[in-house]
């Protein structure tokens, strides 16, 4: 079993969710995030002083897929995220040891 | 018949007086939006606490003596009710008045006016010092300022008694119409001492001299308190016209009307235009300000110009203001909400345009009253302020600056996140 951690732009979650949805991916978890890449911050101004926003908004999204699926979801969120600009964000991928369904007690796949 | 015209006027008058200080009353909202808006969200709380208390403590401070020393009468309001002769004496008033002379209205409608007006010169202090000074300080300076320093100046002004007995500034040719220095240059400079002695917010200025920004939580806030203020406005001064019941009046009422909304529409656009030229970028905490400093500058004497010169002296406001944020930033004086520009400079300048469009006035007088409000106020507060450091601190420690004031002083969030039901 995979984790994939993808870092998007915000206003790209629907089209992400939708593109996983397509190939069946079952579930998702998202959090609002804030950090910095090569797109670094921009600076804001308030009345005449101006400031650095060193963190931008940017969303996460936890995927929990079978390993079979992995190449899938790459291509999916690669594809869905995607603008050309500059911030478009990364994807992470790590093994997954354990799954537990807390309702009825399932682990591995099964839990998926 | 005549009585029965008079017994009219009469309740006319003191209706009119009630309703525009109900309108001014609204203004405590204003200013606790404004300033919610415009600090950090943790220190929310604290500002709005200090807000209500304020208005309390100026509504019975000004009851106990505040209204005896600007006024006269005596203590407690003792005798204000009128007695027993009161329809006698009021017919009596109006007969040797006439019907288009000065007004007659209750007593209490006066003490009711007069009241909001204090709570709005203690309400300027509250946004210059927020976000660092101890809250009960703040409390006990509101005690002496409304009991004793405001209706210490109002009483030279409004109240027509000499200074100390040394000269009289009606006779030297000084008016203020509804206060631009009686009330807001006065609650500027109450706050000017009170910011000196305190300092700037950890982290305003940085070492080399940069102003850094600190921005505000809320500006719907910013945005619905300088909407409040502008409403309330109409009563600051279309109700010190002091009388509804007669053409001369009526029409001076709603010319006092259409020239207060005049000068702040004027402000907001001086104030855009010039931060979109200083900073690139429509600034809307520029703009407010510049709404208030429109108010703030045709208050001494709004019936007299023109709508067009009304609106000209808001945009004079709208400009000075911009530049009074900037110029108070590189002298290091920190000022969250711009307090100190929009009521003490452009109270100024409101006082300096009187002459132009009103003969009864002079420039010397008027120079000299602006002096007269400053150097007492300024003076009696520092005073005050310094013997508060000594006696239990103005300023919170470094931590409680850090955490938030609203977790210090008040020991609630405005905005609670994680919290538990009570088990």
């Amino acid at each position: 079993m995979k984790l994939v951690t993808a870092i998007i732009k915000p206003f790209k979650l629907d089209d992400v969710r939708e593109a996983l949805s397509e190939i069946g991916v079952q579930g998702i978890t998202v959090t609002e995030v804030k950090g910095f890449g090569r797109q670094k911050g921009h600076t804001e101004l308030y009345r005449g002083a101006e400031y650095v926003v060193d963190f931008l908004p940017k969303v996460k999204i936890d995927v929990a897929i079978a390993e079979d699926l992995l190449d899938q979801v790459i291509e999916a969120v690669s594809k869905a995220a995607n603008t050309g600009k500059i911030g478009d964000g990364k994807i992470f991928v790590s093994s997954l040891e354990q799954v537990v369904r807390i309702r009825t007690g399932e682990t591995g796949t099964e839990a998926l | 018949m005549e009585n029965n015209i008079f017994q009219l006027q009469y309740a006319m008058d003191t209706f009119y007086f009630l309703v525009m200080g109900a309108l001014v009353m609204w203004m405590a909202a204003g200013f606790s939006m404004l300033e919610a808006g415009l600090v950090r969200s943790k220190n929310t709380t604290e500002i709005l606490t200090k807000n209500i208390a304020l208005y309390a403590i100026s509504c019975i401070m000004y009851m106990v003596c505040g209204y005896y020393f600007m006024y006269g009468g005596d203590l407690f309001l003792s005798g204000i009710a009128g007695g027993d002769s009161l329809v006698a004496d009021v017919l009596k008033a109006s007969a040797e008045n006439g019907f288009e002379g000065d007004s007659v209205y209750s007593k209490a409608s006066d003490f009711f006016f007069q009241v909001v007006f204090v709570a709005t010169a203690m309400s300027i202090v509250s946004g210059a010092v927020a976000e660092r000074m101890k809250l009960w300080a703040f409390l006990a300076f509101a005690v002496v300022m409304t009991a004793f320093i405001y209706p210490m100046e109002g009483s030279w002004t409004w109240g027509g008694n000499s200074v100390f007995g040394m000269y009289n500034l009606g006779d030297i040719g000084f008016s203020d119409f509804a206060g631009s220095g009686i009330v807001h240059m006065a609650g500027a400079a109450a706050a000017l001492a009170g910011v000196l002695l305190l300092g700037p917010r950890k982290g305003k200025y940085g070492k080399n001299g940069e102003v850094n920004a600190i921005p505000g939580a809320n500006m719907p806030l910013v945005t619905l308190g300088t909407f409040t203020l502008w409403m309330g406005w109409f009563g600051f001064n279309g109700g010190s016209v002091l009388k509804l019941g007669d053409i001369v009046n009526a029409n001076s009422v709603a010319m006092v009307f259409l020239n207060t909304n005049a000068a702040a529409a004027g402000g907001v656009i001086a104030a855009l235009i010039v931060a979109r030229m200083m900073f690139g970028k429509a600034d809307l905490t520029m703009a407010c300000n510049g709404a208030l400093a429109g108010l703030v500058a045709i208050t001494a004497e709004p019936s007299t110009p023109s709508a067009l010169m009304a609106t000209i002296i808001g945009a004079i406001g709208g400009v000075l203001v911009v530049f009074a944020i900037i110029g108070l930033d590189k002298l290091k004086i920190d000022d969250p909400v711009g307090a100190i520009s929009v009521h003490g400079v452009v109270g100024f300048w409101g006082l300096m345009a009187v002459p132009l469009t009103n003969d009864g006035t002079s420039f010397m007088g008027q120079l000299a009253g602006a002096a007269t409000i400053f150097v007492w106020v300024f003076v009696v507060s520092l005073i005050v302020w310094f013997a508060l450091k000594a006696i239990m601190g103005v300023r919170v420690s470094e931590e409680e600056e850090y955490e938030g004031v609203d977790l210090a002083e008040c020991g609630l969030e405005a905005y609670p996140e994680f919290t538990s039901s009570g088990k």
